[in-house]
């Protein structure tokens, strides 16, 4: 073996090279699976707008001057992309400590905030490219109008991160598969269908929709509808805002999980 | 500390959360380019202390240092240093050779460079399988691949758990070809192993460690010789119940009750010192059978020194 030596890139302050291998590392191994990666929302999403646009849109009223499979659109690709997110990134964090390759990361030279960006990066990036195969797919079933495309891209990304950090959090807490499933399925799943996703929150009684507002994922749907269609339930600030407050949460909690010692070390 | 050191441990101590206190306050120096072997029973602390070395196990107290770097307080520059191969097989089962080697390299932040990975590769007789995916290998070519990995990023110090656990003669013949190779280039080598004749064979240095304490810290040479590298065995003609105190000068011991006296001796001790020994039994009219002499093994040192602890 020849001579080890000091390269330069051992003084770097960001370990670029070991962000860029974990990154890797996990989009190969959704490449792995990539059919059924994409497969589960192609299907689903036809699905949805079958059923529900087909067979029940023709009688839900549409006041908001949008056709219903357009106005579910939005909350199908939020539904994904929480779901995806956090499913994405709790796996993809929680695998490692499961077989016990997590040593490897630990022994890194690699900050925890490095661990996070290669981890949440690749999670987010997963569930961006299932949220455009949504968007691809609606697009085969109806034409598909964008009004503000930055802000679009903007709720996609942010939406993403956000819960592609959540995922990570419970991914680091999980101790076992059920509790890896749970959160998603028993919080996130619930709290999009009463978000909004079908139905404008309008169309509730006023005790209903007062309750709703305490549910965050209606000013995700809401905003992400409004980038479509310039038309929200709440207003795009508000919704703007909640959004920022729960990436800042999200934020704040894993600071808060490396400040104490993050469960992965003994 | 001596400019030689790679390693420097003061007083590093563990509690694990159960309370159990894995290491007792340690300290310990490695010396640049040596094969240094932990020895110890089971559950004595020695994946805990290279735990704290490479990071993964957080220390209750004290301190180890690398190269002069802190592994807590300037863990990145330490752990670009280290190169470790775990004890259990942990592997990614459902990568290829080549993409795990090349993953790890980039997680210890150096650029690609297939030149070496192949390299590595080549030396440890897996290039041929590169390709093929880690589930496929047999248990010894996936500590291969581990240790592949641990080489991946021109470690200075490469630390070794249990490198020779389930893996064949051959193997082991290889993989300790590889690590005298590496010690050549200026690596320092941490190993732990139950083979004691593997210590025997490839240490420099050897660190015998029991419930969290170093026992000893030696040469290997002066190891054997200072814990007496051969043994007379007397067989009594009747029990002794107590060494008599007139041979209380000779390093003595009493086993098959009372019916065996033990002498141990380093050959190059003093010439005459058996003799001496001997005529001394004699004036005190000590009756035996039979005599053997034996060299003892550095198994039977070490099964000495923990069984003393204990
Ligand atoms: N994560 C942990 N939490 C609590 N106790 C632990 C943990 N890891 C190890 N221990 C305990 O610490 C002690 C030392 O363990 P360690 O793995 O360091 O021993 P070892 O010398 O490597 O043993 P072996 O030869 O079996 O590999 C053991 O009693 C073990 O049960
Ligand atoms: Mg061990």
């Amino acid at each position: 073996m020849s001579q080890p030596q000091a390269t330069p890139t051992r003084t770097l302050r960001f370990n670029r090279h070991g962000v860029w291998a974990i990154y890797k590392f996990e989009l190969a191994r959704a490449l792995r699976t990539i059919w059924q990666s994409l497969a589960t929302p192609v299907i689903t999403t036809s699905l949805y707008f079958v059923v529900f646009c087909a067979a029940i849109g023709s009688r839900m009223p549409s006041d908001t001057g949008v056709s219903y499979g357009a106005f579910i659109l939005p909350g199908l690709m939020m539904l994904s992309l929480l779901t995806q997110s956090i499913s994405n990134a709790s796996f993809g964090i929680y695998l490692p400590k499961f077989t016990g390759t997590i040593y490897e990361i630990l022994s890194a030279p690699v900050s925890p905030l490095e661990i996070i960006v290669a981890y949440v990066g690749a999670a987010a990036t997963k569930s961006v490219v299932v949220g455009v195969v949504i968007l691809a797919t609606a697009a085969a079933f109806m034409p598909i109008e964008v009004l503000h495309p930055i802000w679009m891209v903007s709720f996609l990304l942010l939406t993403a991160i956000t819960f592609s950090l959540f995922g990570f959090i419970i991914g680091l807490w999980a101790k076992n598969f059920e509790q890896l499933q749970f959160i998603p399925m028993l919080v996130i799943t619930p709290l999009t269908f009463l978000g909004g996703a079908f139905y404008s929150i309008d169309m509730l009684p006023s005790v209903w929709r007062t309750v709703t507002l305490f549910n965050p994922v209606v000013y995700l749907i809401s905003g992400f509808r409004w980038s479509f269609y310039g038309t929200a339930d709440i207003a795009i600030q508000t919704s703007l805002a909640i959004t920022m407050a729960i990436f800042a949460l999200a934020l704040a909690v894993i600071v808060w999980i490396f400040k104490t010692g993050y469960r992965l070390k003994s | 500390m001596s400019s030689q050191s790679v390693i420097e441990i003061s007083n590093l101590a563990k509690t694990y959360g159960s309370g159990l206190e894995a290491l007792k306050p340690i300290n310990l120096e490695i010396r640049k380019g040596e094969i240094f072997a932990l020895l110890g029973p089971n559950g004595a602390g020695k994946t805990t202390l290279i735990g704290i070395v490479c990071g993964i196990v957080t220390p209750s107290a004290g301190t180890a240092k690398v190269e002069g770097y802190d592994v807590v307080r300037d863990a990145r520059a330490a752990r670009y240093r280290i190169g470790l191969v775990p004890q259990e097989l942990t592997v990614d089962m459902f990568e290829t050779v080549w993409a795990t080697v090349n993953f790890s390299r980039g997680l210890f932040g150096c650029p690609p460079n297939p030149e070496y990975v192949e390299k590595v590769l080549r030396d440890l007789s897996l290039w041929e399988k590169r390709a093929d995916k880690i589930m496929s290998l047999s248990g010894g070519m996936k500590r291969r691949v581990l240790i592949a990995k641990a080489l991946s990023h021109e470690p200075s110090v490469l630390f070794l758990d249990e490198p020779s656990a389930g893996v064949d003669v051959q193997l082991r013949r290889d993989m300790w070809q590889t690590v005298r190779r590496l010690r050549e280039s200026g690596v320092t080598i941490v190993l732990t192993t139950h083979y004691i004749e593997e210590a025997e064979d490839m240490a420099d240095r050897i660190a015998v460690i029991s419930k969290g304490e170093l026992i000893v810290v030696e040469d290997k040479a002066t190891l054997m010789q200072k814990l007496g590298n051969k043994r007379l065995s007397l067989q009594l003609l009747e029990p002794l119940s107590a060494l008599p105190a007139e041979l209380s000068e000779w390093n003595l011991g009493l086993a098959a009750e009372g019916m065996q006296l033990h002498y141990s001796f380093e050959a190059g001790e003093s010439p005459s010192a058996l003799s001496e020994f001997l005529a001394r039994i004699r004036e005190l009219g000590i009756g035996f059978t039979d005599l053997d002499t034996h060299e003892k093994s550095l198994e039977e040192i070490f099964v000495s020194l923990v069984g003393d602890k204990q």
